[in-house]
């Protein structure tokens, strides 16, 4: 998959932003994630997203799939521990907690979490100081993307 | 998928957390005879006996090892307590333990403010929260004295905090946790290291000073860190043998020893173990599957109660109901490579079965073809050690083959 670099690293400072909704919300979140996580932000595009990827000084590495309508329909993590999930998965983070606990309860044990909801799919895996995770909107995924895309 | 690499590195001061004490509890004496064989066959004063029956009974854990700890407040050889149904967990570092099974008053922890100190620890599937207490504790012949542990769930500090909410869900009671703690002996000396001693937004928000239930992100030095109990010891402490039998479908339990120190007594000897070093910053090295190179994306992880990774094009079914497991409609045998940081590569082969099937009695806690899906990374979970004398080396800890952080079987 070829990707254009659309513009240069941008270093954004805190500033104090509403908690901002970021998957299934609008372009404009991605900015408040940023400033939030004092992250510096790399873009890059295919035909039909563009891959806003912020690296905070946590070490965490979080990528926001915005659509070509300018809608945040997947996000990815990957760092030494998890970033702020309230804020990064925003209105699907409570279904994301209970699913959690659910799953829990099923599994008789520790893993990586596999949620796999008709409306949305979380998977994060992982360890002590090293933390990789997923989350996607299926519906909101762009006609012809793949999930496997989303890395 | 190659690796993304990226630059951030943590300092690895491990000053100031060596310290040597004379045991105070007598331990056994018997030599050391290690057989070669998986699970038994050793003895001394460096081992202690691992099960994976859970404190919870049937039905509440499948594929977990647990062990018993004996916890003192510090400087006491008399308050002290045996806290069984701990699990022994090399995917993480430091001693938890549950508010509800503890009985001995510990030493709070205390930050520049006067405040208690309280830690919120993401592992994958949640979060543990509590305060930080100083311990003495005792594993058979070794001893740590002045350990900073977790205590998880207390009722002091109730409240957890929004930051540490917003990393996932608590975990904190045995129905949780399925423990009565976790004694983690991963590849890191401290459960976070160097991002956690500076300040502002390099700090991943893991310790706190609370208020009463008034909470802030709080700096805490290496020395102070919830640490890997093996580096307290005054011998023995560069790492873990896990030794344990093999486990053959789904079985009532499996037993062994988690040996304490490499190369430092007769019963922890390398031997002719492959060493695999792991990133120096992650804990990971690499795993080729089908096809699927996981660079710097997998690990052994003896607190993951299966193998999980992406079966990508061999699309293997996830069970219906149970569906972070897989449920092949006849047993698979499949193998893959692992590749240490320092190159050295060796095959792995291993079965996936139906966990339906496999979990279908509430009663049989050692089950090895137990996997589930986990696309990005490769989780060597417990089925991995079993049969196996796996060694995890302590980062910065010298070993006869070298410095930790190190993997070996």
């Amino acid at each position: 998959m070829k990707l254009t670099i659309l513009s240069g690293i941008l270093v954004v400072f805190l500033l104090p932003f509403p908690a901002a909704a970021s998957l299934g919300g609008d372009v404009t979140s991605v900015q408040a994630d940023v400033a939030r996580m004092q992250a510096t932000l790399q873009t890059s595009s295919t035909d039909s997203y563009t891959i806003h990827d912020m690296q905070a000084p946590t070490g965490v590495d979080v990528k926001e799939y915005v659509s070509n309508a300018g809608k945040v329909f997947a996000v990815t993590w990957k760092g030494p521990v998890h970033p702020d999930l309230q804020q990064l998965l925003g209105p699907y983070f409570q279904q994301f907690v209970q699913a959690e606990q659910a799953e829990r309860k099923q599994r008789h044990g520790h893993g990586p979490v596999v949620i796999q909801q008709p409306g949305l799919v979380v998977q994060i895996s992982g360890h002590m100081r090293s933390f990789y995770g997923r989350a996607y909107v299926p519906q909101m995924l762009p006609a012809g993307v793949q999930a496997e895309e989303i890395r | 998928m190659k690796p993304m690499r990226r630059n951030k590195l943590f300092a690895l001061s491990l000053a100031g957390v060596f310290i040597a004490a004379a045991g105070c509890s007598g331990g056994t004496s018997s030599s050391s005879i290690n057989t070669g064989g998986g699970g038994s066959g050793s003895s001394g004063t460096n081992i202690q006996s691992i099960s994976s029956t859970p404190p919870g009974g049937p039905g509440s854990y499948v594929d977990g090892v647990f062990t018993s700890v004996t916890v003192c407040s510090p400087g006491s050889t008399t308050n002290c307590q045996t806290i069984d149904g701990v699990l022994l967990d090399t995917g993480s570092s430091g001693l938890r333990i549950l508010s509800s099974a503890l009985s001995v008053s510990l030493s709070q922890q205390t930050g520049a403010n006067g405040d208690p100190v309280v830690e919120c620890l993401p592992f994958v599937d949640g979060v543990t929260w509590g305060p930080v207490q100083t311990a003495d504790i005792t594993i058979n012949g070794e001893q740590a004295k002045s350990l900073p542990i977790q205590v998880i769930g207390s009722s002091n500090f109730s409240t957890v905090s929004n930051g540490c909410l917003n990393y996932g869900a608590p975990e904190d009671t045995f129905a949780d946790l399925g423990a009565n703690g976790i004694l983690g002996v991963g590849n890191f000396p401290q459960d976070c290291g160097g991002g956690c001693t500076e300040s502002g937004a390099n700090n991943p928000g893991l310790y706190y000073t609370c208020s009463g239930a008034n909470c802030e992100v709080t700096t805490e030095s290496i020395a102070n860190q919830v640490a890997n109990p093996v580096i307290f010891f005054p011998t023995d402490n560069n790492g873990v043998l896990i030794d344990l039998s093999s486990v053959s479908g789904a079985q009532a339990n499996v037993t062994g020893s988690v040996i304490f120190g490499i190369g430092t007594q007769s019963n922890n000897a390398l031997g002719s173990a492959t060493v695999y070093t792991v990133d120096p910053n992650y804990g990971n090295f690499t795993t080729t599957f089908n096809n699927v190179t996981y660079g710097d994306n997998a690990y052994l992880d003896s607190g993951s109660n299966a193998l999980y990774f992406d079966s990508n094009t061999m699309n293997i079914p996830v069970c219906n109901d149970l569906t972070f497991w897989y449920c092949p409609s006849s047993t698979l045998n499949l193998s893959a490579t692992n590749q240490g940081f320092n190159g050295a590569t060796g095959t792995v082969s291993f079965v996936v079965g139906n966990a339906d099937t496999l979990t279908a009695n509430d009663s049989d806690y050692a089950v090895n073809g137990l996997a589930g899906p986990n696309p990005g990374m490769f989780d060597w979970g417990l089925p991995f050690f079993f049969g196996r004398k796996v060694f995890t080396a302590i980062e910065g800890q010298n070993t006869p083959a070298g410095a930790g952080p190190y993997v070996a079987y």
